[in-house]
């Protein structure tokens, strides 16, 4: 960092070996369980230590056999759904939302602050409570299973536009009269000087929309008529039994990991990304 | 907070919100009023009869007993989700930012368990804290603690408050990480160079430029512990001892979706959502002031 | 050369046409196994005849596919079939324009439907006052008696001798737990097992009018002395440590498995998770009752889930459900699903097949849940039908948490379930009076 401060420095890793610890907890309990019986998994307490199931529960998982899922879709095909869901979704908002912002921040127009309280308004209502209606408009505009039902009704959120404004709004004024004074109009503005510089905002979002759109549940469940489009979720939750019968906790925690793996990589990559919009801008 | 700088266009403005404003009015506020109509109604659960009820709605709710007492539980539950959030997030995102080593295995085990799907993080949960065959509830014990969530009401509440801030801390992590990470190195530099320590260097310097990201946090995590906390409480306690961890948005879950009332539901929304509203609002009016931007 | 022409396209509009399947959708919340054995059935009648074909398609657990119906019905587009939890029976009986009795569908298509084939304990709940079957009972199971064999032994018990009496059930815990056994009794389903069941069983009222089953004017009656007794013996035994409580729902039934727990009250569908994980000797047996009440053992009440048939589709897709539902219901059919699941055969002859191919010998136990329900039912024991009725389960979850939790006395707390469930049922009273 700054300068070495090797006690600090220690204090840190520390600090951030703990933090780990107890946040990716869960997540090793999942990787172990998926390497075991399903018969270990409901022995008291679980085994803490990868068992020797690995290869097995990860095919059964993948050909979508022995998860007792009855289900008809493979895991490599929700996967694709999910997949395809994810990016409409994360692109879709960040490029709207970016848009909007800029609209609010840098404009004057009658009915800003409205425009902006009417968006921001979408974040007090959960989903569950206005998914009837919902589903109507998207059943009248013909939109029922398709990828444009699945993903436009879920980019209406306003996350990603507030915290652009609130990024935009720590945009020194200078940058802007220099623009201006270099003639450039307000998209050029917009193109050149805004978005490279909201990089690390938008690859936070990226990550967070895209995991997002990843997992979901509800929303794809009513949506869709047939499960050739569901998403991997929606697979995960069918073979976790909310009756009495027996469950393949293995190979549902398998399939866990598995769908875990694209937004894994989604974080890993966005951190490139981080570390690359930081360089590229130093103000 | 006023921008002084702006662009003077009649038309753009209009253009570049069109796309959000329609997808909104459109799948947001068209089914919403739908919803929040259904205050003033009771109606069987396929809507092949509809009544208008008025007020009724919102009478029942004033005399139940529970109801009102989940404002204190829900106050309590709030609260606390969102400031460890915030606060744990926080020194976790600090201390990541400072080092080299290993920063990159460090930022993507402590973002990654965001993408554990919700209905798979429900059921880890119990498996950890299940009062007997769970891994931590047998380690609680080994420590002397008679872990019981299902009924003491105080573990209960500490269990879901757990689960509700560990979804959050990837997602506050995550934030703070790329609010640290625009700050321009050269002004922590500059101040080091002028001798200010570390810890002066975070409270003068750091915490204010990273206001903008701490308020947003802020208002999306009450927002957060208010509505969409709901999947937790269903997955680890259902409300339950008795009514200790039932906090307002479960209920309104549980009306709406399980028990198929939807007038009740509705109107427990309207409520929520005033009570809301009316705290982003003072959340903009008093702590944005305090806002560096 | 033009007759030729009119003759291959002839052909080919014939070979077209009988592509022509009905498609009859089929909405259901089966996971795990349950879905493969959905998908089964579907397979099953598909093949056996070329007019319809069955689409069953997962949509979410029973709350989740209910909104599904829901949302789909309201823009037009809903299902034929959809599967509904037995809780949710009020509801859609209250929704008379959504749906369409499953007798009528069987008459109207004419198929063969004689009531008295089926289980009368089992389908006496899908069915009307009037005697007309309004769901089609799929998925049954029962409340039953579950103990561990290896843990009675320790104690000094008999392994082969269940408790038949809740006095016994106590004696036989103040025994495992003097052997050192830190969970002797627990209980799943605590409002099914020990309210509804407990009331069926016992040939008392859990709610007035046949429990509903008469009126939408029930109310409820589980303060009623014997209700009482029960919850407070429980709670007693709940203070000395012989009765523990470990969650709602099913949530218990892993303490079962894992030893830690040597007996639960829970549904029978538990068997095969039972089968396949105990490490332990275990035994059924049917649900506890107090003999010194007249007319206990009766029957015992179902849970599970029943078929329903949605309005607003065309007669000859209606005519594809009702034979759908005729061969789901043959003894063959029938015998091979309960075998396979553990759910209860539905009609009596389903019973018989599978007592004659030596299954219930082969597997004991396994008609336990059966024969406590193959009697004849009373007004009291047939069934149970409120409205708002998961929201009451909840209030019964709440209440009786409390006093496990030593919070309130067993008739505090039972009083606080009628006071709010009826006011619950009140309201669903005024809100389905029309139509």
């Amino acid at each position: 960092m700054v300068e070495r401060r090797p006690f600090l420095t220690m204090l840190s890793h520390a600090v951030l070996i703990l933090g780990v610890l107890v946040v990716a907890f869960p997540l090793y309990l999942t990787f172990v369980a998926s390497t075991q019986t399903s018969q270990a998994i409901v022995q008291t307490p679980m085994p803490l230590l990868p068992g020797g199931h690995l290869i097995e529960n990860y095919t059964a998982a993948w050909n979508g056999t022995g998860g007792g899922s009855g289900s008809k879709a493979p895991v490599g095909q929700m996967m694709v759904v999910s997949l395809i869901s994810a990016l409409i979704i994360a692109i879709g908002k960040i490029t709207i939302s970016l848009l909007s912002a800029f609209a609010i921040v840098y404009f004057r127009f009658p009915g800003r602050m409205f425009f902006f309280w009417a968006i921001f308004i979408t974040l007090m209502l959960p989903v569950e409570v206005r998914i009837g209606p919902t589903y109507k408009v998207v059943s009248d505009l013909g939109m029922l299973n398709s990828y444009a039902g699945l993903t436009i009704p879920l980019i209406a959120s306003a996350t990603a536009t507030f915290l652009f404004r609130q990024f935009f709004l720590t945009v020194p004024e200078e940058l802007v009269e220099a623009a201006r004074m270099d003639g450039a109009g307000p998209m050029r503005f917009f193109k050149d000087v805004l978005v490279p510089l909201s990089a690390t905002s938008i690859a936070a979002l990226f990550v967070i929309q895209f995991i997002y759109g990843w997992n979901q549940y509800l929303w794809p469940l009513l949506v869709t008529t047939s499960e050739d489009m569901y998403p991997v979720v929606i697979g995960i939750k069918r073979m976790i039994s909310g009756g009495d019968s027996e469950m393949q906790w293995n190979i549902v925690m398998a399939t866990a990991v598995l769908a875990m793996i694209p937004p894994a990589l989604v974080v890993m990559l966005m951190q490139k990304w981080f570390v690359k919009g930081l360089v590229d801008t130093e103000k | 907070m006023e921008k002084r700088v702006f662009f003077r266009s009649a038309w753009l403005p209009w253009v570049l919100m069109a796309p959000q404003v329609a997808v909104i009015a459109l799948f947001f506020f068209w089914p919403a009023a739908q919803a929040l109509l259904q205050s003033v109604q009771q109606s069987d659960a396929f809507g092949t009869s509809v009544d208008w009820v008025g007020l009724d709605n919102f009478r029942n709710l004033w005399n139940d007993d529970t109801y009102l007492a989940s404002f204190y539980t829900t106050a309590i539950f709030s609260t606390l989700v969102a400031v460890l959030g915030i606060s744990v997030s926080l020194l976790l995102a600090v201390f990541a930012d400072r080092i080299v080593k290993g920063a990159l295995a460090y930022k993507t085990l402590l973002i990654w368990p965001y993408a554990v799907a919700p209905a798979v993080a429900g059921v880890l949960w119990l498996f950890m804290f299940a009062p007997s065959v769970g891994v931590v509830s047998y380690w609680l014990r080994a420590l002397g603690i008679d872990w019981n969530h299902l009924l003491n009401g105080t573990h209960a509440m500490t269990l879901v408050v757990m689960a509700a801030v560990w979804k959050q801390i990837s997602y506050n992590f995550l934030f703070f990480l790329a609010g640290l990470q625009s700050i321009p190195k050269s002004l922590i530099e500059a101040a080091a160079i002028d001798g200010a320590r570390p810890w002066r260097r975070f409270w003068t310097m750091v915490f204010p430029l990273l206001s903008p990201t701490t308020f947003f946090l802020l208002v999306i995590n009450m927002v957060y512990a208010f509505f969409d906390t709901f999947a937790i409480i269903d997955a680890a306690t259902q409300g339950g001892p008795g009514k200790d961890t039932a906090i307002l948005v479960y209920k309104v879950y549980f009306d709406g979706f399980k028990a198929m009332d939807m007038g009740g539901s509705a109107a427990q929304s309207v409520v929520l959502m005033v009570i809301v509203v009316a705290l982003t609002v003072v959340q903009f009016r008093f702590v944005e002031k305090k806002v560096n931007y | 050369m033009k007759l030729k022409f009119a003759a291959v396209a002839l052909a080919a509009s014939c070979a077209l046409s009988a592509q022509a399947v009905t498609e009859v959708q089929w909405w259901h919340s089966m996971t795990a196994v349950n879905g493969e054995w959905v998908n089964d059935l579907a397979k099953g009648f598909n093949a056996s005849q070329s007019n319809y074909k069955i689409v069953p398609t997962y949509k979410g657990t029973y709350d989740e596919s209910m909104t599904s119906a829901v949302a789909a019905f309201r823009a037009g587009n809903a299902p034929h079939i959809l599967q509904v939890f037995e809780v949710g029976t009020a509801t859609m009986m209250a929704s008379k324009n959504a749906i369409v009795p499953v007798g009528k569908v069987m008459k109207d298509a004419g198929q063969k439907f004689d009531p008295k084939a089926y289980i009368s304990a089992v389908a006496g709940y899908y069915t009307a006052p009037s005697g007309e079957m309004l769901s089609f009972p799929f998925n049954s199971s029962t409340t039953v008696f579950y103990y561990n064999k290896d843990a009675f032994k320790a104690a000094g018990l008999d392994p082969e001798k269940a408790p038949g009496s809740w006095p016994e059930v106590a004696l036989a815990a103040a025994k495992l737990k003097a052997n050192g056994h830190k969970c002797p009794l627990t209980v799943a389903w605590q409002g099914w097992t020990q309210l509804e069941s407990f009331s069926a069983w016992h040939n008392v009222e859990f709610a007035t009018k046949a429990n509903g089953l008469a009126g939408m004017d029930a109310r409820m009656k589980v303060n009623s002395p014997l209700h009482v007794r029960h919850i407070e013996n429980l709670a007693n035994m709940a203070k000395q440590g012989l009765f523990v409580y470990k969650g709602r729902a099913n949530v218990p039934e892993a303490t079962f498995v894992s030893g830690e727990c040597a007996m639960i009250t829970t549904s029978s569908g538990f068997y095969g998770n039972v089968k396949k994980n105990a490490k332990f000797a275990y035994g059924l047996a049917p649900l506890p009752y107090y003999p010194d009440v007249p007319g206990a053992p009766q029957n015992t009440v179902i849970g599970g889930a029943s078929l329903w048939v949605m309005a607003g589709k065309k007669a000859d897709e209606y005519k594809g459900v009702a034979e759908f539902f005729t061969y789901v219901s043959s003894p063959e059919v029938q015998s091979a699903s309960h075998k396979r699941t553990g759910y209860l055969p539905i009609t009596t002859a389903a019973f018989q097949l599978t007592e004659k191919s030596g299954f219930y010998k082969e597997n004991p136990g396994t008609d336990v849940a059966v024969n406590q329900m193959i009697r004849k039912v009373t007004d009291k024991s047939r069934g149970i039908r409120l409205g708002n009725y998961v929201q009451i389960r909840t209030i019964e979850d709440e209440e009786l948490e409390q006093v496990w939790g030593g919070k309130k006395s067993a008739k505090e707390a039972l009083d606080a379930i009628v006071k709010r469930g009826n006011e619950l049922l009140e309201r669903f009273e005024k809100a389905n009076k029309k139509g």
